[in-house]
This record gives structure tokens, C-alpha cells and sequence, in this order.
């Protein structure tokens, strides 16, 4: 039987949690799922076991230390068999599916949400259309946060292999993020503000509603445009990040359609904003017309006791 | 002195409604442009030139259509400008490819695209052809500093991360801190003068094609609340229908 490879999603070294999606879109695709983890010590892959997955590589090598597209690409090319190949749809990962696959000479399919068939969706044009291809023979796929439901997990067969690549580029340095904050792309949840915060020290607000509910904190364009304390790092939207949260809060954002571009896929979407024609609210699952002034107190509040 | 090679893209303006006929997207009557993440690229080539001299050749690949964008880049400063001339669809790998062989012909040794084009959104195109190519790649690039090897600051896991890169190499870059500059009287009077530059494009077979396209799900009405006191009950809701906390 052929295999389809799953390449777990790493994070700090551990396997993240969004891995046990890619194990459904993996058996989606069909072929046996052989489950990839990249690390630099084998005892990174022992609980990462899934139901469904046939074995585990643990593909071992210093290259995995910090990222460098060339050599990731390289080292799990030479350890993982033929089939299809799925990744998760973070920057990160994408970048690396698009390496793995002109070097293995098989198309790349990116942002994958649904799978039927053989057949392949996702969203194009900023998500205002879904497009639908069909694959002849195998591809690298990347799929998605939080539209596929997580396998459970199960006791897992490893196998540790050593792999390698030759890195063409260094790390000169790290330097850390001013706040040491989620980033929007990583996050489950995220409050966002824009120009209706009126001022950036009111962002303290979100900060404050972000820390009960462990959300990251995001801004409009206009918002980041206008005050230098929000950095271009923490924009969501078109020229800014795409995020994929279970929970989008938007306080003071009108909902430009390249806003929207970056967030309208949220699984729920909260907004407040003291214009009831705000676009905003054609988009959001729970609209609430008010100022943040008066709204936002309270949704901290009864939040905060809601998570003590 | 470095030969510079900047990736542009023809797509739809980000503000324009789409519309679907016949299974697939209605172009017809969408205002074209430059993806925007490109103009940030087309900025990192202008000052890699800037810094370290050479020329900068724009490239697309594209139709007869495209040719604007390239008129436009030549506007706002590139030397040269390329269509690979193709219409219809391709898939990574015949792009790449196409978008490869013709990097070689120019004899490029340092290729800027944007991080992502704002039609598909794949972002696999720099990568692909770097891989395509055998050279190094950063994508998501915030910043860059020219020296004997690039300086590239990506974002990385705990902060960003400043990669020397050493040539050749692909950038694809993010919007970070390049304000692009706006074409001038002389470029834009230069780019009417201009021909594009056009040549076949080597685009090989296709393994993926495309079924159909439509509109996203409509999602089910909301619940809208007026007075800021309803956000109590929306906390509730997010918990008790959404269960998402
Ligand atoms: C090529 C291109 C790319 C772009 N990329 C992005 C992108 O990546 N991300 C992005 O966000 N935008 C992007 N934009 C900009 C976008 O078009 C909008 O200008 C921007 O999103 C507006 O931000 P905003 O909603 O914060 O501001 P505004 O549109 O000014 O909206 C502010 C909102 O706050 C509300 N408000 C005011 N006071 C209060 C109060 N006290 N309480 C509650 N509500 C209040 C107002 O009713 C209003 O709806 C892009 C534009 C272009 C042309």
C-alpha cells in the first residue's frame, strides 16, 4: 500500500497539537500515514503517536535546530518514503511544503480545507471564492488549522533516523519580540483592535481581556499605519497576517475587506463597534453595537468569571 | 555587481467583489494591479541595487494583460522588463519551472518576489524556485541589509530572526519596514516609452487542474446586541452555543 507522510508541526521542539489534524486530512488523501517529526533529539517523537498512523520517524539532525528551508527539505526528503506529503498551513510549514515539493517534482496544493475524494479545496482571492482542483497522482498538501477534527491519540511504533542537509543560510541572531506576547499567528483565540481604539495605550484593554481568555493581541491595518507602538508584526489582514483562530474579538475595526481577508475564515467572530453599519457586523457571529468603552469592561468582566 | 531579478504578479484589485459564472471566477470587468506584496519586493530589489549596483529586470509570467504591471515596475525604477508569455493555468511546479529556466537565461543570481500573491495566497512560489534553482531562500522577510551576503530578518520561533544569506538566493518578502517609493514624473514617462521584453515561456505539464471554483459557505446570520451591557450575554453565548472557551 502506498504511504502518505505526515510532517508534524513543531513547536519549541514538541509536536504541536494541530499535528492530529493533519492525521485526518492525511487519511482523507488515502495511503497509510507514516507520521515525520523533525527534531534534533529522538525522545521529540515519543508521545506522538495518532490513531491511524502506521509508524513514526523521528528524523533526527541538528539542521532541525532553527529553520532553514533548504536543508529541512533536503533532510526529510531523504528519510521519508514516496506518497503524498501533508503539512500544516503555517508560514512556516508552507514554505517548507513548497521546497519539499519542487525538490521531490510533485505540485504543491496550499491551505487545504476540505478533502473529498481526491479533490481539493481551498479558499483564493483572499477567501472570497473557494477554489476546487483535482491531483493526478501525488502532491504536497498543506492543510489548514482547526477545520479538520484531531485524530486521537494512540501508542506509537518510532523509529529513529538520522537525516541530513546542508544549510545555505545562518542564524546570525534571535532577537526577541518586544511583548512577549502570542503571536496572532499561533494563536487559538485573538482580540484585535483598530482606529476606534482612538488611542494606542488604550490597546492595554485588549492586553488586559487577551490575558484572562490566553489570547493573542491584533491590529487593523489603520491601527498599525497610525501608531508606532503597534507594531506591523501584530497586523492582521491582506498585507498583514492570515490567521485561522477558533475565536476572532474585534474591537473598533470597521471590517475592510482586506481586514477581512486575513480573518473572515475564524471559526467565531465577536465584534464591537459603535456604528451598527460597521461591515464588520455582516461577518460576526456575535455583533455588539456600543462603544468599547462600554462594552469592553464588561465582556472582561463576566469573561474573567467565567475562566476563574 | 549583482543582476537582480524582481517576480511580478498581474492580480485582481484586493477591493474588488468576485463574482463566480460557470464554475469559475468572472474576471471580466476585475481592475487588474500588481500583487501587493510584490511592490515591497520590486522596493528590495530598487535598494539592493542601490547598495551594491547591478540592474534590476522585472519578470512575469502572464499574458498580454500583465504587461501594465510591468510598465508599472519599470515606472517606479526597474531596468528591465520580461513577460514570459503564458494564459491559462499552471500549476507550482510548471511555473517554477518555467519561472527557473528563464532566471538561468538571464543569468540572475538574486531573485525578490512577494511572500505570497493576493490571488491564490499560496506563497510557494519563492521557495519552489529556489529549490528549482539549488540556491538558498528566506521568505517572510521584514528587512534586509546588503553586504557581501544579504542580511534577511524573518520572523522565527521567540523573535525574528536575522539570516545571512549568502548568493545566490530567493527573498520573498513580507511588508516589514520597506516604505515603497511612489513612480516619478520620469519613470512614468520612461514606461510609456518602454517595450516589455517578451519571450516564450517553458511551462511544462500540469498535474494539478482545477474542478471548479464558487463562493465561500455563506455563514449563518449573526446575533447582533445593541448597548454595551449585552456583551455579558455574548460571553455567555461564546461559552454555552459557540463552546469555544
Ligand atoms: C492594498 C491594501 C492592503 C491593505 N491591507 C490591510 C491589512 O492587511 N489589514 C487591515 O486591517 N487593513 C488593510 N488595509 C486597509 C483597509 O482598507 C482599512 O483601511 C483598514 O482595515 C481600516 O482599519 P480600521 O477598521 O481600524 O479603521 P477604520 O476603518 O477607521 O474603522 C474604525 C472603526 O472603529 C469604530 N469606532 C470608532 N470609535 C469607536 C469606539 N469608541 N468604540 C467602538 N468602535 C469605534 C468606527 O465605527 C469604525 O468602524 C489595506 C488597504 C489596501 C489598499
Amino acid at each position: 500500500m502506498t504511504e502518505t507522510i505526515i510532517i508534524a508541526e513543531m513547536n519549541g521542539g514538541v509536536v504541536a497539537p494541530a499535528t492530529a489534524e493533519l492525521v485526518t486530512a492525511a487519511l482523507a488523501l488515502g495511503g497509510a500515514p507514516v507520521l515525520v517529526v523533525p527534531c534534533t533529539d529522538g525522545a521529540s517523537a515519543d508521545a506522538a503517536g495518532f490513531a491511524g498512523v502506521s509508524r513514526v520517524i523521528a528524523a533526527k539532525s541538528p539542521v532541525f535546530s532553527s529553520y532553514d528551508a533548504a536543508a529541512w527539505a533536503e533532510a526529510i526528503d531523504g528519510i521519508a518514503p514516496a506518497g503524498h506529503v501533508v503539512a500544516l498551513a503555517s508560514s512556516r510549514s508552507k514554505d517548507l511544503a513548497a521546497r519539499l515539493a519542487a525538490r521531490r517534482g510533485l505540485p504543491v496544493v496550499q491551505d487545504v480545507v476540505s478533502i473529498d475524494g481526491g479533490q481539493l479545496t481551498s479558499p483564493i482571492l483572499s477567501g472570497k471564492a473557494m477554489q476546487t482542483v483535482a491531483v493526478d497522482g501525488a502532491a504536497v498538501v498543506t492543510v489548514r488549522a482547526n477545520v479538520m477534527a484531531p485524530a486521537a491519540a494512540a501508542d506509537a511504533d518510532v523509529s529513529v533516523v538520522d537525516a541530513s542537509g546542508d544549510l545555505k543560510t545562518a542564524v546570525l541572531e534571535v532577537v526577541a519580540r518586544a511583548s512577549a506576547r502570542l503571536d496572532v499567528a499561533e494563536a487559538n483565540i485573538i482580540v484585535s483592535g483598530g482606529r476606534g481604539m482612538g488611542e494606542p495605550g488604550n490597546f492595554r484593554h485588549l492586553e488586559a481581556l487577551a490575558d484572562t481568555i490566553g489570547a493573542a493581541v491584533g491590529a487593523s491595518r489603520a491601527a498599525v499605519d497610525t501608531w508606532d507602538e503597534i507594531p506591523h508584526s501584530m497586523q492582521v489582514g491582506q498585507t498583514g497576517k492570515t490567521v485561522n483562530p477558533n475565536l476572532y474579538i474585534a474591537v473598533g475595526i470597521s471590517g475592510a475587506i482586506q481586514h477581512l481577508a486575513g480573518m473572515r475564515s475564524s471559526k467565531y467572530i465577536v465584534a464591537i463597534n459603535k456604528d451598527a453599519d460597521a461591515p464588520i457586523f455582516k461577518h460576526a457571529d456575535y455583533g455588539i453595537v456600543a462603544t468599547w468603552e462600554e462594552a469592553l469592561p464588561v465582556l472582561s468582566d463576566a469573561l474573567a468569571g467565567m475562566m476563574s | 555587481m549583482p543582476n537582480i531579478v524582481v517576480l511580478v504578479k498581474q492580480v485582481p484589485d484586493t477591493n474588488a467583489p468576485v463574482s463566480i459564472s460557470g464554475g469559475a471566477v468572472d474576471f471580466s470587468g476585475m481592475k487588474m494591479v500588481m500583487s501587493p506584496y510584490d511592490e515591497f519586493a520590486l522596493e528590495a530589489a530598487l535598494r539592493h541595487k542601490e547598495a551594491a549596483g547591478g540592474e534590476v529586470t522585472a519578470v512575469t509570467l502572464g499574458g498580454a494583460g500583465a504587461d501594465k504591471i510591468l510598465k508599472d515596475a519599470k515606472a517606479i525604477g526597474a531596468d528591465h522588463i520580461v513577460r514570459l508569455d503564458h494564459d491559462g493555468w499552471a500549476d507550482s511546479n510548471a511555473v517554477q519551472g518555467a519561472l527557473a529556466a528563464a532566471i538561468r537565461d538571464l543569468g540572475a543570481e538574486v531573485v525578490y518576489c512577494g511572500k505570497s500573491a493576493a490571488d491564490t495566497g499560496a506563497g510557494s512560489t519563492g521557495p519552489g524556485l529556489a529549490e528549482h534553482l539549488g540556491w538558498a531562500s528566506a521568505s517572510n522577510v521584514l528587512a534586509l541589509d546588503f553586504g557581501a551576503d544579504v542580511t534577511a530578518t524573518v520572523p522565527a520561533e521567540g523573535g525574528d530572526a536575522r539570516l545571512s544569506v549568502s548568493l545566490p538566493a530567493v527573498f520573498s518578502c513580507d511588508k516589514g519596514d520597506l516604505k515603497v517609493r511612489k513612480p516619478n514624473v520620469k519613470g512614468i514617462m520612461q514606461a510609456k516609452k518602454a517595450t516589455v521584453d517578451v519571450r516564450a515561456a517553458q511551462v511544462g505539464a500540469s498535474s494539478v487542474r482545477v474542478v471548479s471554483c464558487a463562493l465561500p459557505p455563506a455563514k449563518p446570520e449573526g446575533k447582533t446586541f445593541h448597548g454595551g451591557a449585552a456583551a455579558a450575554d455574548v460571553a455567555r453565548l461564546l461559552r454555552e452555543e459557540a463552546n469555544v472557551l
